[in-house]
């Protein structure tokens, strides 16, 4: 294992005091916490947005927390969910007396601590509302799963609930939109080569030097398949085929784009990705109103990328040409 | 059992020692966290233990240690096992000594505990594959009148059958269940580390009981 490292033990509590320090203008620690909040927190009378998950995903969840996306974030060890306690500690310190919205990917172990967390804030009193994002395509729902994974879609309902949170909407409503999102987006990966958790201190799969594995997770986990690698307008081509074979986007609909890195694809690759994405999507006389090219939804230092399409409505694609200002993403 | 805090510690040792093995399991079907994870709870239950020195309830000790284990896993163990020795906690209050009908009472109570929480049945290849077996197997050790360390053994050998068991199944609870077939001829994570704690628990009585 070669990493920029001290210590696999303290990886998480140095990044989080490394984000706090580059960005003292937009958040602030927790004290005694895995949590990082805005630096203005509780906003009153504002419902809360409160996301996180296993470390290893970054900018995901502490970059998107400032204003029109996230109040909190907290962070887990690498790859494996926060506990109850680190959540319920998140929710306090935002709660601005309209509620806290949770946004949790759909992990086994992300839904049971966020659970815990707000039956523990629920006895406190703070009004708790949760969704759950699965938008990777790359695994059936069926009734022997426990649904689908989610992945970078998670980056449209900050972006989306947050921008509804900020215009003062209720937290009925801003679950609501966050539903909305989740009905409407969907997302899949690929890896070209694995990541190494620092504390395991090795690759958890291995690739031959040919191999790809498709429909990859973000914490490693296998895919659908693994099959020899493709041009990139082939691979683009077969993921962005799954997702369109699973909502229904037809001609003259609008969507937005994410192409996202896992972490170790250089930004030239993901751009030509976006190439064939986008010409695909005009070639079927579906409307791209906004793209996001980079990495916003990371797996530490894994090769590959995912797609995201979410389809707009006339509300959601308000809410996501909102202003938004947090470290990770800035737009006007 | 002679010594609550000592049959802790052997569970401790058990699970840090297996660190790495739990942790290649989970490698190949998970998200190569499992052994970590009970690692650095088990840890934190000596360091907890060591300084609240909750004296010989086994009920107090028990709640410490699913205290602990839910604010210091993560992931889907640290809510399933915390709950689980929440449960037997709550079915060892006031006991400094556990006979066979307490250790039964505990395990049924934990069991319930992560069925409830992990919303899972058997024959979903997770925990409860190897602790539903040892469960009936312990039970049936009792009713033949067996002793506490004879219905252990009993239960530590159903519960490595269901280990096996697991190998043959297709995951469908846990992260393991986005691999579907793919996850056949690997064994479960989870029902290897409810394996060791009861085979430790059982060499611990054993010897001290």
């Amino acid at each position: 294992m070669k990493k920029v490292i001290n210590n696999a033990e303290q990886v998480v509590e140095e990044m989080l005091q490394g984000i706090v320090l580059a960005h003292p203008q937009y958040v602030k620690r927790v004290e005694g916490f895995d949590v990082i909040v805005r630096a203005n927190s509780p906003v009153q009378g504002k419902v809360a947005l409160v996301s996180g998950g296993g470390s290893g995903h970054e900018p995901s969840h502490g970059g998107y927390v400032g204003r029109g996306m996230l109040d909190g974030a907290v962070a887990g060890a690498v790859f494996t969910s926060p506990t109850p306690d680190q959540v319920y500690e998140a929710v306090k310190a935002v709660d601005g007396g309209k509620g806290v919205l949770l946004v949790i990917k759909n992990y086994t172990g992300d839904v049971m601590n966020f659970d815990m967390a707000a039956e523990m804030a629920d006895a406190d009193g703070i009004k708790v509302a949760k969704v759950v994002v699965n938008d990777d395509v790359a695994v059936e729902n069926s009734t022997w799963t426990t649904g689908r994974r989610g992945i970078a879609g998670t980056v449209f309902v900050h972006k989306i609930a947050g921008a509804k949170a900020e215009k003062g909407a209720d937290l009925a409503e801003v679950q609501k939109v966050a539903e909305k999102v989740i009905a409407n987006v969907r997302s899949m990966g690929m890896a070209l080569s694995p990541c190494t958790v620092p504390a395991a201190g090795k690759p958890s799969f291995v690739l031959a030097e040919n191999e790809v594995e498709i429909g990859m997770g973000i914490h490693g986990e296998p895919g659908t398949h693994r099959e020899t690698i493709r041009t990139a307008d082939e691979t683009a081509e077969h993921l962005l085929n799954k997702i369109l074979a699973d909502i229904a986007i037809k001609a003259g609909d609008e969507v937005a784009v994410m192409v996202n890195g896992l972490g170790g694809t250089p930004l030239m690759e993901l751009y030509v990705v976006n190439r064939k994405v986008a010409a695909m999507l005009a070639e079927k006389n579906i409307k791209t109103v906004k793209t996001y090219v980079g990495n916003y939804m990371t797996s530490l230092e894994m090769a590959g990328f995912s797609i995201t399409v979410l389809k707009l409505d006339s509300e959601l694609k308000e809410l996501l040409l909102a202003p938004a200002d947090t470290p990770a993403l800035v737009q006007f | 059992m002679a010594n609550i805090n000592a049959a802790i510690e052997a569970l401790a040792q058990a699970i840090i020692a297996n660190k790495e093995m739990l942790t290649d399991l989970d490698s190949a079907i998970g998200d190569a966290d499992h052994g970590i994870n009970m690692a650095r709870g088990f840890e934190a239950v000596r360091a907890k233990i060591a300084a609240a020195n909750p004296g010989d309830d086994v009920g107090a000790v028990l709640k410490l240690i699913g205290m602990t284990l839910i604010s210091t896993v993560g992931g889907a163990s640290g809510p399933l096992y915390g709950t689980a020795f929440l449960r037997a906690a709550g079915a060892a209050q006031g006991k400094t000594t556990v006979d066979v009908e307490i250790a039964a009472k505990m395990l049924e109570a934990a069991i319930g505990g992560i069925k409830d929480r992990g919303k899972a049945v058997r024959g979903e290849k997770t925990m409860l594959d190897a602790l539903e077996p040892a469960y009936d197997a312990f039970t049936q050790g009792m009713a033949e009148g067996q002793s506490l360390p004879a219905c252990l053994a009993l239960a530590t050998a159903a519960a490595a059958k269901g280990v096996e068991y697991t190998k043959t199944i297709i995951a469908t609870k846990g992260r393991a269940s986005y691999l579907g077939e793919r996850s056949i001829g690997h064994q479960d994570p989870g029902a290897t580390s409810s394996y060791i704690l009861l085979a430790t628990l059982t060499d611990f009585a054993k010897a001290n009981v």
